[in-house]
Parts: structure tokens; C-alpha cells; sequence
């Protein structure tokens, strides 16, 4: 009898796992090439731009109109600053208080009403929350503060929708933190003689400080980028104000605009919105890290 | 004792008003949703005042266009429209062939023209409606009022058209279901792949970690920069791919880059992110004894993951995709920037078309002077809202549904 | 046995007060159930004033559970119901109408794994008396609640520290010195020692000792040795078929130890089992 030479143990497949696994490799790398791809794109048009424009009248100048070539950023980014500031004012505390409500206090059956809820804020597209802050606020401030005080447009009534945008943000991430305190110190508060408040308020909360700290900076960078609320309720036009019921175009509010309009591709008009969204990763970018450290530096403390 | 102040009911008096703070920061932020979905139902629905440009009567005495013959009603067309329209008419279809009801709607939407001359919303026309009848009698005495809901089936299937009380959204639908369909296309492989890369294949080195951070990083660029990028990159860096000329489709002298193609891979990027987070964490709940039980029956890496840990996490992972999906649906920023038609009345076609989304139309309605357009818009955002609590709702049905499958074998 | 310690420990038995000794807590038919499962049956204990009386017994058996009804930390927990009476101060504490918080104030705990705020540990131990509504001088008594818990010398110098960063032994005295702090006048601690090596069991062993000049201490121990070497009473806890825990012995130390009356407590002492 024959017996063909074929050992009993299979050797390694030469090509079949290893082509999956280069073709695994080359999504994952995919990642990759998306963050070189928006920082090589900002920065190659930006620094199109940068030849016709110093970067210090960039940085310094308040004004920004590309028709008479003045592009000073300032207008832009105290626009993007004041409409995100409202934003946090009103979801600081009331994710705050909606998580410490949520962790501390609140029974199972209300969470399971509350925590959907809060998932379908945070689902609505922004869009139709811009067309809340101009069919519902703006026309609310007008009637409270009256229409000689209150444009058509302006960044108050948008920093406001904004905040309830962000706000399932960052409750949810506050009551992580909040969660993430570990019952024992509940219970030595208790121990103690403490009330259920003064236990949440000087003892847990401080303690979730940094976890906290990470959701308010997560929040203000996610309304820095936003977009559609700005462009429908804050205004179109670049303007240098403090006045936050005055109307004064965003940065990302510029944006959309522009490249929305006519634009045509070798033009300083077509590098000034790169220019913009360079300054705009930059910003959002430094907040995230930041955010992220954060919670880093949390974890390790309860871990 | 006699180092410690009674202070024991201030203390609680000090709690109880705190807690009436935090309950009444959670009854707000229920408050807000409630106020929103009426906001919206307030504008979709409510009285229009209705008037003609051209009354029957100047037509014909008795008002009443069925006496006349089609010859007559293709003459009254022919004197009133423009040459280029009838043109046009007639290329579709030649009005002598067309059926006399149909030159008859055509008369009636072209020539008497009813148009809305003012709208009021749900509120208004609910608590103020003598008020709006006394008004239109006065300021409108040819128009009539009418209940309209700004939400029904001619606006589910009529095209744009630069009027509110024509437009439709049949267009945009169309538009995003298209980019969707591609956005998964691309989003779906790519990032379960990466994620299974990254969570079965590679090891945990200085490399991988830089991948992990970076995906992260990616997950909180905002949508716009992405808007950025796919303008930039696949717009006008890959126009002759984006826009068809490369395989023949288009018109080379008007085709451009800002097509479905483009748009769907742009946001294919902006999902990208979180589908992989969201596909590592259904691996990551895959207990080690599945994927030894695999390896301990002689099959290979990849032969366990793709018969033992993916179906396993398939669930977790199609709900994760679909939730990302709908955050899409709902992404305007980015579109608007790679350039969504602002009008448009031909369906798209195929990839290399141009087209509009429905998040779009919002955003353009919303931003029309005339105030009719926004009804037309709260409308526009129920189909949109719909759309999403739908695929919301499947997606957790099937995550259910698979996990039963799961648990009964 | 002599007559004499016949009749001493039947009086125990029995728990009649005798004049000569305060009983500063005393559980009657003390009964603990989470939702339907009767977790603790029928305690009766008593805490005599400035003398430590320990519980022992196997794991599982109900003595933390009795311990924690003692300053009502038990209602934390859902569904948990404490029937019977807690009387304290002359008045009977298991009772809603009894504000949980001032009860607390005067019958500390301590816990076992040590649970420092992450503050100062001048914090940590002016954060209690603070909110209690202290008049006096913080200083004083953050000084004086470390001498006591014998931490003083250890960290006069850095008071601003973070006490997270004190050793598991360190954070334990810093616990009973916060706890302290709020003067109570009893001390309820559950396995203080467990989570501590040796050296560090011993100083807190050492300190109960001192503590127990000016508190009335009852502590958990799954240590019988511990609780042979510093308590003066002891009870002993089983668990019987039903899984409901109930005390089997209570008596002096000493004589518990020596000649204990059950023959479970016999075998518990004598390591058969436990």
C-alpha cells in the first residue's frame, strides 16, 4: 500500500489569513488616513490662505469683510464663544443637577422614564433644533424682552436651543462620574450623621470633580462645533458684539454659509473657510483631549 | 451635646429646598422635549387663507372649467403660459394626448393658481378662530379659509417647487435614502473590520494605542470639518470619480464632484468612528471561552471570529450601526458644505447625481422669508422625526429579537 | 462553676439592667428582613457603657446586620425592614418618627475597608463635625480626635495631605479619629481589622482598648481571637436551617470562651468549623 507523505498537522496557511488579516489591518488604518487626510487638507489650503493674509490680522482683527479683505477671525470666534458660553450656563447646571438627581435620588421607575427621554434629546438632528430657536425662542425673548431689544437674529436665543442640545450630554456623563464614586464613601457620610444632600453635595460631587470637569468641557466643545442652530437662528453676517441679542454670525455658522453659496475653488474665499476650520479642529481638538485626560486621571483615583 | 449647635432642622429645610431644585431641573429638561414636539406640531398643522391669482369666473362666466372642451382649455394654456413651458409640457407628454382632467389640473395649477396668502398655526387656529375668520373676511374677502394639514400625501410624494403650498419632499427622500444606503455600504465593513483588527488581531503595542486615540479624537471632530474634508477630497480632489465622468455617466460640461457618491462617502468618514467604538465594545462583551472554544477545536482565527464571535456580537453591533445611521439621516453641516442642490425637481438617478436630503429642505424652508415655507418645514421635520423613531425602534426590536434567537439556541 | 457565676450570668441571660452596670444600647427582639427573606432572628444584646462587646460568629450570619440596625443604616438599603426595639438614651430608636441623621451623630461607625474622603485629612475629620453644627474651635478638635485615634504624632506635620495617600492602617485611624470627632458616645465598628496586616490589626487592637475609656464600642469580628483578646462581652451568631441568623450565646468574654454553655459555641471556639 501507498502512502502519500501528508503529516497529520496542517502547516500555516500561507495567504488566506494573512490577506484577512492585512485587509483587517488596512480599515483600522483607514482611521488613520481620515485624521491625516482633514489635518493635511486644513493645513494646505490654510496655508494658501496665509499667503494673503498675515496670521496676526487673522488672530487680531475684528473685522471680518472678505469684500474689502479684511479677515480678522474675532467677530467669527466672539460670536462661536457667546453662544457657546449661553450654552454651558444652562446645561452646566442642569445637567448637574439632573445627573445628581438621576444618581442620588431618583427611584427605578423614574429613571426608566427619564433616561429615554434624555436619549431622544440627544437624538433630534440639530437642524430641527435650529428651527425651534427661531420659530419658538427667538419669538419667547422677543415677547419677554421686547422686539426693540431682541433681533430677528440673534446668539441668545441660539445658545440657549444649544444648551439643550448638549444638555443629555452631559448629564449623562456627569452621573458616570457621579456613579462612579464608590458607595463606601456614601456610606461614611451616613455614618457620620449627614443628611442625603449634604452626603451628594460636599462629599460625592467634589469628589467626582475632575469626571464633572471632563463633561463641562466635552459640552463646551461639542457647542463650539455645532453648526445648524447657529446658522438658523444666530445670523449671517460676521459682527463684533457682546451683545447677545444682537445677531453675529459664528464661525461654523460662516462656514456653512459660504461654502453653501457660489464659491469658486482657487480663491481666498474657498481658503478662508479651511482657514476657519483649522482654527475650529484646533480649539475642539485641545477641549477633547483635555476632556479626556480628565477622565483618565478620574478613573485611575477609583480604580 | 453641647459642642454641636440643634441644627438639625435647618439642615433638612437646606435639603428640601435643594431638592425641589433638582426636580425641577429634571421636570425642565422633560419640559423641553414637550415643548419642542408641540413646537413643531404647532407649525404642521393649522388654517390657510386661500386665494386664486386667477379666479374660474375670468375664465369662464360660470366659473365651472368642465364646459369647456380640451381644445379650448389646451388654448386658454397655450395664451397664458410661456413658449418654452408649453414646450416642455409637450415633450413630457403632448397636451392634445393628454386626458381632459389632466389639462384640466393643469389649468387649474397653472393658471388660477391657488395660492396661500396666509397661514396661521395650530394654536392660533384652535383658540383664535373667529378671530382669523373676521381677518381673512377683511383683509383677504376672495380668499377662503381652509384646515390644512402641511403633512399629507401630496407632500410625501410632489416634488420642490418654489411655492409652499406645492412643495414636496419626494426629492429628498429619495436623496437621503440614496447617500444612506452608500453611507452604510462603506461605514459598515470598514469599521467592524477595524474594530475586529483591533480587538482580535493586533497587539497591544505603542502603534495600536495611537490607532485607539485617534479614533476617539476622530469621534469628536465636528460634523462641519468632516463637511471640509469630503468638499475638499472628494468633491473637487476626486471630481472625476465623485462625478461620474470617469465612467461615462454625466455631462461632462456641467457634472461636478458635489453628487450622492460624494456626499455618502463623506459621511461614511464622519460615522466611521463611532460604528468602530460601538462594534469593539459588542466584541469586547464576547467572553474568551467562545473564542477558545474555537481555537480548541482546530479552526482558525479567522474561521472563529466569523462562525463564533461575530454572530455572537451581531446583534450589539446592528444596533450600534443603526443608531449611527440615524445620526446621519439627521446630518445637515457636512452635506450642506459638500453642496446639496438648493433646488432641484429631478429625482436623482443613480450615485452620480446631483440631490438634496431631506435635513436639507428643513434648513432651506426654515430659512425662506415667506412664513408659509416654515409649515412646510415642521412638516418636513415629523417625516424626518418618523423616519428616525422608526429605525430607532427596529433597531432595538432586532437587538431583542437576536438576543432571544441567541439565547434559545 | 461557683454559684456566684451561675447566678451573674443567668442575670446576663435575662437581660435585667443592674444598676451597677449602664447599658447604653439595648436590642429587644431585634428582627431584620430584606423583602421576604428573614435575615436576623430575635436578637437581644445589650451594650454596656465604656466596655466592648464583641460579635462573632461565621460569615453570613447576620452580625454586621445587627450591627448596622443599631445606628439605622440598615433603612439605606431597599426594602429592608427592622422590626423590635433599639432603645438608646432611654428612648426606642427603631422608630420612623426617630430622625435617622441625629442618631447617627451619636453612634458612629466604622467601617471595614477603610473610607477616607478623598480631602485633607484635616478634612476628613472637620467635615463631620462641621456639618453637625461644631462651635468650637476646629483645630483643637482635629488635634484631639487624632491624639485619640493615636495618628496624631504621624501627621501633625501635614494635616493639608491628601489622606489618600496615609498607609491601610493609617486610613483606618483616621477614620475612627473622624469618627471621634462628632463625639458619639458609642462606637459601632464592623471588622475595622480585617483589610490591615498584623502590625497595623495590633495598634487598632491597642486602640479599641484606649478608646473604650470614654466610648461604648460593639465591633464585628470574624476574629474570635480578637474578640478573646480585647472585648469584654461577646455574642456569638449562627445561622440555623432557614438560613435566619440568630444569636445562640451572649456572655462574658471570659466565660464564653471558657465555658461556653452551647455546644455550637463550643465548636465554633474550639475550630470544628467557622
Amino acid at each position: 500500500m501507498t502512502e502519500t507523505n501528508i503529516p497529520w498537522y496542517k502547516t500555516k496557511p500561507k495567504y488566506h489569513e494573512s490577506i484577512i488579516q492585512w485587509f483587517l489591518f488596512i480599515c483600522a488604518a483607514v482611521s488613520v488616513f481620515v485624521t491625516l487626510g482633514i489635518i493635511f487638507i486644513l493645513g494646505k489650503e490654510s496655508l494658501l490662505f496665509f499667503r494673503e493674509v498675515s496670521i496676526i490680522e487673522f488672530l487680531t482683527s475684528t473685522k471680518w469683510q472678505p469684500l474689502i479683505e479684511e479677515f480678522g477671525v474675532l467677530p467669527l470666534l466672539n460670536s462661536t464663544l457667546t453662544t457657546s458660553f449661553i450654552a454651558m450656563a444652562v446645561a452646566a447646571p442642569l445637567g448637574l443637577f439632573v445627573a445628581i438627581y438621576l444618581s442620588e435620588y431618583a427611584s427605578e421607575r423614574v429613571r426608566n422614564i427619564l433616561k429615554p427621554i434624555l436619549e431622544i434629546l440627544a437624538g433630534i438632528p440639530t437642524v430641527v433644533y435650529g428651527y425651534f430657536a427661531l420659530t419658538f425662542m427667538t419669538p419667547l425673548l422677543r415677547l419677554i424682552f421686547g422686539q426693540n431689544t431682541v433681533d430677528i437674529y440673534n446668539t441668545a436665543s441660539a445658545g440657549l436651543v444649544m444648551g439643550i442640545l448638549i444638555l443629555p450630554l452631559v448629564t449623562s456623563i456627569t452621573e458616570d462620574a457621579l456613579k462612579a464614586v464608590p458607595y463606601s464613601l456614601r456610606e461614611a457620610s451616613y455614618g457620620l450623621g449627614a443628611t442625603k444632600l449634604e452626603a451628594s453635595l460636599t462629599v460625592v460631587v467634589p469628589a467626582a470633580f475632575s469626571g464633572i470637569a471632563a463633561a463641562f468641557i466635552l459640552g463646551l466643545s461639542r457647542a463650539i462645533g455645532e453648526t445648524m442652530i447657529v446658522a438658523l437662528a444666530a445670523g449671517a453676517g460676521p459682527n463684533f458684539t457682546f451683545n447677545p441679542f444682537e445677531a453675529a454670525e459664528t464661525l461654523t455658522g460662516y462656514i456653512v454659509r459660504i461654502s453653501g453659496g457660489d464659491i469658486s475653488y482657487n480663491t481666498v474665499d474657498y481658503n478662508s473657510i479651511f482657514a476657519l476650520g483649522l482654527l475650529l479642529f484646533f480649539i475642539t481638538l485641545t477641549l477633547n483631549i483635555i476632556s479626556r485626560k480628565l477622565v483618565k486621571r478620574f478613573q485611575e483615583v477609583y480604580d | 451635646m453641647s459642642n454641636f449647635n440643634d441644627n438639625i432642622k435647618k439642615r433638612y429645610t437646606v435639603s428640601n429646598l435643594w431638592n425641589i431644585i433638582f426636580t425641577f431641573a429634571t421636570i425642565v429638561a422633560v419640559f423641553m422635549l414637550f415643548l419642542l414636539l408641540m413646537n413643531i406640531i404647532n407649525g404642521a398643522f393649522g388654517y390657510v387663507a386661500i386665494q386664486n391669482t386667477i379666479e374660474p369666473t375670468e375664465i369662464i362666466s360660470s366659473g365651472n372649467l368642465d364646459e369647456l372642451d380640451e381644445s379650448q382649455l389646451i388654448e386658454i394654456l397655450e395664451s397664458n403660459l410661456s413658449k418654452g413651458l408649453i414646450r416642455r409640457y409637450n415633450f413630457e407628454n403632448p397636451l392634445i394626448d393628454r386626458s381632459k382632467t389632466e389639462i384640466m389640473s393643469l389649468v387649474f395649477e397653472r393658471i388660477i393658481e391657488p395660492r396661500v396668502v396666509k397661514s396661521w398655526n395650530l394654536k392660533e387656529s384652535i383658540l383664535g378662530r373667529n378671530a382669523i375668520i373676521e381677518y381673512t373676511g377683511r383683509e383677504y374677502p376672495n380668499a377662503h379659509l381652509q384646515f390644512r394639514s402641511w403633512l399629507n400625501p401630496q407632500f410625501l410624494i410632489g416634488s420642490q417647487a418654489s411655492v409652499p403650498e406645492l412643495a414636496g419632499i419626494r426629492t429628498a427622500i429619495l436623496g437621503s435614502m440614496m447617500i444612506i444606503l452608500l453611507t452604510i455600504a462603506f461605514a459598515f465593513p470598514i469599521g467592524v473590520g477595524a474594530a475586529i483588527y483591533l480587538k482580535e488581531y493586533a497587539t497591544d503595542n505603542k502603534f495600536t494605542r495611537f490607532i485607539q486615540v485617534n479614533i476617539y479624537n476622530l469621534s469628536g471632530v465636528p460634523s462641519i470639518i468632516y463637511g471640509l474634508l469630503g468638499l475638499a477630497v472628494f468633491v473637487r480632489g476626486m471630481e472625476p470619480f465623485t462625478s461620474g465622468a470617469m465612467f461615462g455617466y454625466g455631462d461632462p460640461s456641467t457634472a461636478n464632484g458635489r453628487t450622492i457618491l460624494a456626499a455618502g462617502m463623506t459621511l461614511a468618514l464622519l460615522i466611521l468612528p463611532i460604528i468602530i467604538i460601538n462594534a469593539q465594545e459588542a466584541l469586547r462583551a464576547v467572553p474568551q471561552t467562545m473564542r477558545h472554544a474555537g481555537y480548541g477545536i482546530g479552526a482558525t482565527k479567522w474561521q472563529t471570529i466569523w462562525s463564533h464571535v461575530l454572530p455572537h456580537s451581531m446583534d450589539r453591533i446592528m444596533t450600534g450601526t443603526i443608531l449611527a445611521v440615524s445620526r446621519a439621516i439627521g446630518e445637515t453641516a457636512p452635506i450642506v458644505v459638500i453642496g446639496a442642490s438648493t433646488f432641484i425637481s429631478v429625482d436623482p438617478s443613480n450615485i452620480f447625481s446631483k440631490f438634496t436630503t431631506l435635513p436639507i429642505q428643513i434648513y432651506q424652508w426654515t430659512s425662506r422669508p415667506q412664513p408659509e415655507f416654515r409649515n412646510v418645514a415642521a412638516a418636513a421635520i415629523l417625516v424626518l422625526l418618523v423616519m428616525l423613531l422608526t429605525m430607532n425602534g427596529f433597531a432595538i426590536f432586532t437587538r431583542n429579537k437576536i438576543s432571544k434567537n441567541r439565547r434559545s439556541n | 462553676m461557683s454559684s456566684l457565676m451561675e447566678k451573674k450570668m443567668h442575670k446576663e441571660e435575662n437581660n435585667i439592667v443592674n444598676d451597677k452596670k449602664e447599658m447604653v444600647v439595648s436590642l429587644k427582639d431585634l428582627n431584620v428582613y430584606y423583602g421576604d427573606f428573614h435575615a436576623v432572628d430575635n436578637v437581644n444584646l445589650n451594650l454596656e457603657k465604656n466596655k466592648v462587646t464583641a460579635l462573632i460568629g461565621p460569615s453570613g450570619c447576620g452580625k454586621s446586620t445587627v450591627l448596622r440596625s443599631i445606628n439605622r443604616m440598615n433603612e439605606l438599603l431597599p426594602e429592608t425592614r427592622v422590626t423590635g426595639e433599639i432603645v438608646f438614651d432611654g428612648v426606642n430608636i427603631n422608630n420612623p418618627k426617630i430622625d435617622a441623621v441625629s442618631v447617627r451623630r451619636r453612634i458612629g461607625m466604622v467601617f471595614q475597608k477603610p473610607n477616607p474622603f478623598p480631602k485633607s485629612i484635616y478634612e476628613n475629620i472637620s467635615w463631620g463635625a462641621k456639618i453637625n453644627g461644631y462651635n468650637g474651635d476646629m483645630d483643637e478638635l482635629v488635634e484631639n480626635s487624632l491624639r485619640k485615634a493615636a495618628l496624631w504624632e504621624e501627621v501633625k506635620d501635614k494635616l493639608k495631605q491628601s489622606a489618600m495617600r496615609l498607609s491601610g492602617g493609617q486610613q483606618q485611624r483616621l477614620c475612627i479619629a473622624r469618627t471621634i470627632a462628632v463625639e458619639p458616645e458609642v462606637i459601632l465598628m464592623d471588622e475595622p481589622a480585617s483589610a490591615l496586616d498584623p502590625i497595623a490589626t495590633g495598634r487598632i487592637e491597642e486602640l479599641i482598648f484606649e478608646l473604650k475609656k470614654n466610648y461604648t464600642i460593639a465591633i464585628v469580628t470574624h476574629n474570635m481571637h480578637q474578640a478573646g483578646r480585647i472585648s469584654d462581652y461577646t455574642s456569638f451568631f449562627l445561622v440555623n436551617e432557614d438560613r435566619k441568623g440568630h444569636m445562640v450565646e451572649y456572655g462574658v468574654t471570659d466565660d464564653l470562651f471558657l465555658n461556653p454553655k452551647d455546644i455550637r459555641t463550643e465548636e465554633y471556639i474550639s475550630g470544628k468549623f467557622g
